[in-house]
């Protein structure tokens, strides 16, 4: 049985209404673990004292609201390619998620620079993608509301995808030549050593792993509920037809 | 090809409308803004490149829903599709038309512009540089975005939201190198980049639209 099997409605139906009361209660145990070794059981870091906290909401949700548009450009190009209705609508069920994320991101920075920094916005390079980012997926959801034909927007939207993603990175490439910023480096890699101490990289990675573990379960809720509205369409279609 | 370019030019120069109003709007962007922040002309020399490009992207949005709406609605876009050139190079036509009717203008008037908003002597042939290499960029996103949006009624707006984020690295090289000019500074990197961004949108940019514009007229 290959992996496009779940491209068809009634088996991506069935498999993921079995999956997902196993997925919420896991991304509730996955994210509760994390956020509550996180908030009460890391020490205070010595400089920024109990702000330090905010990286586990602030990096899960930054590194979702990148990788969701990530995931929507590999399910836009699975639509093009091979016509998956499901594809695309798990494309267009990411899009608010991601902007959510991006929100979130965004709004938890700001909270955190406004001590550490002394100031809510900033300029930076990384700032102003996500700003851009952020931009992006408003696009790409205007667009999908836009469009009354189903087919129609599916396609254009992919070809926004997929041109956006061009010009996401281009332009954060752009920024970072435009001004040189504030935001530390990454906080987290495998390949780094100065990352952050263990302390509190542990919790920080259950943390991430809750975050792509909720960011599954939402995306799986709301493209049942885009297959059920597509259906709920076509049976007024049929009704109007007879 | 060249004979669509014709037309498209003379439907544009005769109905008017785009035409002027593209520059009517720059000349009044750049008439407001001291306006705004006060007469202080060494305030005004350091904002004004930034201003010039913002100006001429915006002009370059209002006429951009014309490129393909025109024609969709009376019917010629179908004829154009069906003709025997290739959807990409129709696209591409569009696109350079509508830079010799905004982009190519805003070029011509900007640094008239650039005196009412006292911008440093030096920064001039590097303002008639980027913009001249940067707006062909600007018509041609500004030509896909139209693509996406042909087929919805009162697109206008969506089409703005949609090309304003993809405008952001070329609004950065292009007024890079005017500040860059302006202070004396080496302005090839950003003139460099800019010139990469206008010839990689040209090489790309009419596939996708072309992409868009198939599915539209399905």
């Amino acid at each position: 049985m290959s992996f496009w099997e779940y491209a068809n409605p009634k088996r991506f139906m069935a498999l993921s209404s079995a999956a997902l009361p196993w997925l919420t209660g896991l991304t509730a145990l996955v994210l509760g673990v994390g956020l509550i070794w996180g908030f009460f059981f890391t020490p205070d870091d010595f400089r920024q004292g109990s702000t330090v906290k905010i990286i586990y909401i602030h990096v899960p949700s930054a590194f979702i609201a990148i990788n969701a548009w990530l995931m929507m450009l590999v399910t836009s190009l699975v639509w093009l390619i091979r016509r998956h209705h499901v594809s695309v609508l798990a494309a267009r069920a990411a899009a608010p998620i991601g902007l959510a994320m991006t929100a979130i991101g965004l709004i938890t920075g700001a909270v955190w620079g406004q001590p550490m920094w002394g100031t809510w916005w900033e300029w930076d390079p990384r700032l102003t993608s996500f700003l851009i980012l952020g931009l992006f997926y408003l696009g790409y959801i205007a667009l999908w509301e836009a469009i009354d034909d189903a087919d129609t927007a599916a396609d254009l939207t992919s070809v926004l995808c997929i041109v956006g993603s061009v010009f996401a990175v281009l332009s954060r490439y752009a920024i970072l030549f435009w001004n040189q910023g504030l935001h530390q480096g990454a906080s987290l890699s495998l390949d780094k050593e100065e990352n952050v101490h263990d302390v509190f990289a542990y919790p920080l990675w259950t943390c991430i792993i809750g975050f792509v573990l909720l960011f599954i379960t939402l995306v799986l809720l709301r493209t049942r509920t885009e297959i059920r509205a597509r259906r709920v369409q076509a049976l007024i279609a049929r009704e109007r037809m007879a | 090809m060249i004979a669509l370019l014709i037309r498209d030019l003379r439907l544009a120069i005769r109905t008017g409308g785009g035409f002027g109003l593209g520059l009517a709007f720059f000349l009044i962007i750049a008439v407001l803004v001291p306006f705004g922040v006060g007469p202080d002309s060494a305030i005004l020399g350091r904002i004004a490149p930034g201003i010039l490009w913002v100006g001429a992207l915006l002009s370059c949005l209002l006429s951009l829903d014309r490129i393909f709406a025109l024609d969709f609605e009376d019917g010629s876009l179908d004829l154009l599709a069906t003709a025997p050139i290739p959807l990409e190079g129709l696209v591409g036509v569009k696109a350079i038309s509508h830079w010799l009717t905004t982009g190519l203008p805003l070029t011509l008037a900007a640094p008239v512009l650039g005196l009412l908003l006292s911008l440093p002597e030096d920064a001039y042939p590097w303002l008639i540089a980027s913009l001249l290499i940067g707006t062909p960029a600007l018509s041609f996103i500004g030509a896909f975005g139209a693509s996406l949006t042909v087929g919805i009624k009162r697109g206008g707006l969506l089409l703005s939201l949609l090309v304003l984020p993809l405008y952001v690295p070329t609004l950065i090289f292009g007024a890079e190198t005017i500040r860059r000019g302006a202070e004396g500074l080496a302005t090839t990197t950003p003139l460099i980049m800019l010139g990469a961004i206008t010839l990689g949108t040209l090489a790309v940019l009419p596939f996708a639209a072309a992409a868009a514009i198939r599915v539209n007229l399905r």
